[in-house]
Parts: structure tokens; C-alpha cells; sequence
């Protein structure tokens, strides 16, 4: 059976939250040498320097060796080769493929045709589920826990996929979701109806302030790019609507955390970065554990061989 | 029915009739079942006289019998085909289409970003809803409705 990581939607509670565990072995002793002998390939038919970097270190602080590409100008693929055939080649070489694509649905794809397994770094807006296990590792880590959360989702809902992956992993937690985000780019009726078949609670507001965001356990902030926008004069007129300041925090629950999925433009001031509740950069450091447990799952390595492990360095 | 509207089309001994067939679709339907390739003998009717339809298309295959997969297929087509399995001039079997559970390479994905639309490769798609029609592509996972696909 292929292995693959090709979306998180469809994973059980309890896959999910044996991920997490084995995302917490990894935080605890991140150096081991379980992974000696093995060859990580991460094709990157797109550059996406910040997830590229977070798999190979994954994979390097294992102990794995990693082979790739960081970007399709230098490969055949520029001469006019299939996906099948880059993908045929590389499966001679390695264990496991870690790939970005900017065609969606080119992770199943490949899934597909290898015996291999396939994690997906990305596939167009589709999906990026290592990006959902560490947002769900983030808020576990934060909150102790992932039940009966109020998730609050800032800003870009329309095209965002880490939101769209967020609100389907997390329907197994009962969770409340809240969302912010100017019209244009508000949540997208599929969403919603996914929601409501599935007992997910959610609420939209129109404004973002302190009074809002005053009952938020997590505060998930996405970017509201202008080249989303159809009438930028819209744009113009919301594009300061949606940016989180520090005194806007005022009000917030001890435990609430600021997550983001990074490149962060102007949505969080930077005054928040030194505020106790901004959290995306160990969000992003807790990247590389998620990482170990997908790459390690997809390998067939179990949590209790990660438990039990010889090879960790101290 | 008098002898004149027998000749338009002839007696099947041992075959398939695919009848039913909204005339604007007789293409799809001659496409889907590969009929060109075929080398029994084939005889199409258009534009015939229908008192359900007004106006019909039917097609007679000799000596060719259909899987209900195959025959499924037309479902995405029309609907509301019949088809009927002749053995020694009578008909043994009537059948309706069904809506299938998937299509295979039958119809496009409408996203241009999706992977089938850039690699040499079949489409899938689960049919999510078969009242409504909405297809969801198996790969880009964007969904569609039969009614505006786009047939291969």
C-alpha cells in the first residue's frame, strides 16, 4: 500500500493526533540517525525556499541524505518531459519524494505512478498538508489540547488554502471558527457547506478589532494580497482594515496565540512580534518535528519505534 | 408500424440498439462507444420521428454487446438512452443508464491548473452528487457540473 501524504482532510482523529505525538518525540530529541541509509529526494518544481529548507532539514537531522532539484529551469522539465517520467527516474533513486508542484492535483498524480511514497509540499492553491500538520502541532503544543477551540481566520479566507486545510483537520475537535476577511475575499460558500455537514461551528464578523478577537484561543492571520483583488480600489480601502497591531491586544486571553503561515507582509505589525502571544516564528521552527513525523509515517517508521529508538544524538 | 417506417431502419439479428438519443448528441454517443472503430456493421438513424422526443436518434450495432460500464458512460451524454439487447431478432434485455460512480477519461477538468489538462494522462472524476450532476475531479479536486463538461 502507497503511503503518501497527498492531503490531511481525509485523516482520522486519531491519526491526527498520533501525528502530533510523534511530532513531540521529534521535538524532544530532534538528531537521530533512524533515517541512515535512506535518501529523501525533494523535487521542487516550483521554488518555495522556506518549506524546501524545513523538509531537508527534517530529513538531515534524521540522518537521511537528501537528493533534488529547487528549481525546474535546471531540470528536464524545461526540455518537455512528462511529470510521469521525472517522476519514474527519481523513484530509481530514492525512498521518499517530497514534491512541490504549481499544478494541482500533481501530487496524486505522482502518487500514482511510483511505488514511492509521495509527500506533497504543495500542489497549486490545492493543498499543503505539511503545513496543516505543523499549524495542528502549533495549536496542540499552545492550547495542551485541540478540543472546543475558537479559531479566529484573518484575512485572505477566499484563496487561502492553509485556512481551508485548517477548517477540515480541525473537524474532528469541535472547534468554533470566526472569520475576518474583506468581501472580496471572504470564505467561499463551499466552505461553509462543508462546515455545516459537519457540525462545525462558525461565525463571520465584518470588523477586526479588540473587542472581536477578545475570546480567541487562536488568532490564525493570513496575508491579503492586492493581486487578489478584481477592484483595487477596494483593495484600497481594506488593505488597513485587516492588519494586527499590538494594542489591539489588549483584551486577549492568556492563552490565545498569533499563528501565521509565513512570508508575513504588513497584516502583523511588528510591534506584535515581541508581544507573548505572537507565535509564527516557533510556529514555523515546529515545521521541521511535523516534517520528521510525515516523512518517518510515510516510511512505515511507527511512534512506538520512535519512542523506543537507539540511534537518537544527544 | 406500417412497412414504411420499418425501412428506415433494418432488422438486427443479434446485436445492440441504443435508442432514445437526443440528435444533438448522436456524436458523443458514437465517440464514447468507439463506434468508428468498429468493425460489425453499424446503422444510425437521425433525426427519426419520436412521440417521447419529438425528434430522436438511434443506433443499431450488429453482433456488439455492452458492459454496463461501457453503457454507463452514456449517461453522461444523455441521460435517458435505452438500450436494448437483440438475439435472434428479439429483445432480450432493456436497459436504462445508469449514472456511473466515476468517469474515466471521459470528460475535461475545467481548471487549467489542474495536472490532467498539462500531462498526458486520463481524467478522473467521482460524480459527488448524481441528482444535481456535480463532478469532482479526483487530482485538482476542483468540482464541476456534468452539465457545462467539456467531453474528451
Amino acid at each position: 500500500m502507497n503511503r503518501s501524504v497527498i492531503t490531511l482532510a481525509n485523516l482520522s482523529k486519531d491519526k491526527i493526533l498520533y501525528l502530533i505525538k510523534m511530532s513531540e518525540e521529534f521535538e524532544r530529541h530532534p538528531n537521530r540517525r533512524i533515517l541512515e541509509g535512506k535518501i529523501v529526494a525533494t523535487l521542487f518544481f516550483e521554488p518555495s525556499t522556506r518549506t524546501r529548507l524545513s523538509f531537508e532539514t527534517a530529513a538531515n537531522r534524521l540522518g537521511a541524505r537528501v537528493i533534488g532539484f529547487t528549481d525546474p529551469k535546471v531540470t528536464s522539465s524545461t526540455k518537455g518531459e512528462t511529470l510521469h517520467d521525472t517522476i519514474k527516474m527519481v523513484s530509481n533513486y530514492a525512498d521518499v519524494i517530497v514534491m512541490r508542484h504549481y499544478l494541482e492535483g500533481a501530487a496524486q498524480y505522482a502518487s500514482e505512478i511510483t511505488e514511492i511514497p509521495i509527500i506533497n509540499a504543495g500542489d497549486g492553491s490545492n493543498q499543503h498538508p505539511s503545513q496543516t500538520m505543523l499549524d495542528l502541532y502549533s495549536i496542540y503544543k499552545t492550547q495542551g489540547h485541540l478540543d472546543n477551540l475558537h479559531i479566529y481566520l484573518v484575512g485572505d479566507l477566499k484563496y487561502g488554502r492553509t485556512v481551508h486545510s485548517l477548517l477540515m483537520a480541525m473537524r474532528h475537535f469541535n472547534p468554533t471558527f470566526h472569520f475576518i476577511a474583506p468581501k472580496e475575499l471572504e470564505m467561499p460558500e463551499e466552505y461553509k457547506i462543508y462546515c455545516k455537514n459537519n457540525q462545525i461551528n462558525f461565525v463571520e464578523h465584518t470588523n477586526f478589532n479588540e473587542d472581536i478577537i477578545a475570546d480567541a484561543d487562536i488568532l490564525y492571520m493570513t496575508r491579503v494580497q492586492k493581486e487578489r483583488f478584481t477592484d483595487l480600489m477596494e483593495y484600497e480601502r481594506v488593505k488597513d482594515s485587516f492588519i494586527l497591531s499590538n494594542h489591539m491586544l489588549r483584551k486577549a486571553k492568556d492563552n490565545l496565540k498569533i499563528l501565521h503561515p509565513l512570508p508575513r507582509l504588513k497584516e502583523i505589525n511588528m510591534d506584535v512580534d515581541s508581544n507573548p502571544h505572537a507565535y509564527y516564528f516557533e510556529q514555523a521552527h515546529n515545521g521541521v518535528f511535523a516534517r520528521q513525523a510525515l516523512i518517518c509515517d510515510v516510511l512505515n517508521i511507527s511512534l512506538e519505534e520512535i519512542i523506543n529508538d537507539k540511534t537518537i544524538i544527544n | 408500424m406500417n412497412n414504411k417506417e420499418e425501412m428506415k431502419v433494418s432488422a438486427l439479428r443479434d446485436g445492440t440498439v441504443i435508442d432514445h438519443i437526443p440528435s444533438n448528441k448522436l456524436m458523443a454517443v458514437v465517440n464514447l462507444l468507439n463506434l468508428e472503430h468498429v468493425n460489425a456493421p453499424v446503422t444510425v438513424g437521425y433525426n427519426l420521428k419520436s412521440k417521447k422526443m419529438g425528434k430522436k436518434s438511434l443506433i443499431k450495432i450488429a453482433n456488439r454487446f455492452f458492459t454496463d460500464e461501457e453503457i454507463n458512460q452514456l449517461s453522461v451524454v444523455s441521460p435517458n438512452v435505452t438500450l436494448s439487447t437483440i438475439r435472434n431478432y428479439e429483445v432480450v434485455e432493456k436497459k436504462q443508464v445508469k449514472m456511473p460512480d466515476d468517469l474515466l477519461g471521459i470528460v475535461h477538468c475545467a481548471n487549467p491548473k489542474c495536472i490532467t489538462n498539462n500531462e498526458p494522462m486520463k481524467t478522473l472524476f467521482h460524480v459527488v452528487d448524481k441528482e444535481k450532476g456535480i463532478l469532482k475531479c479526483h487530482y485538482c479536486e476542483k468540482e464541476q457540473y456534468l452539465e457545462t463538461a467539456k467531453l474528451i
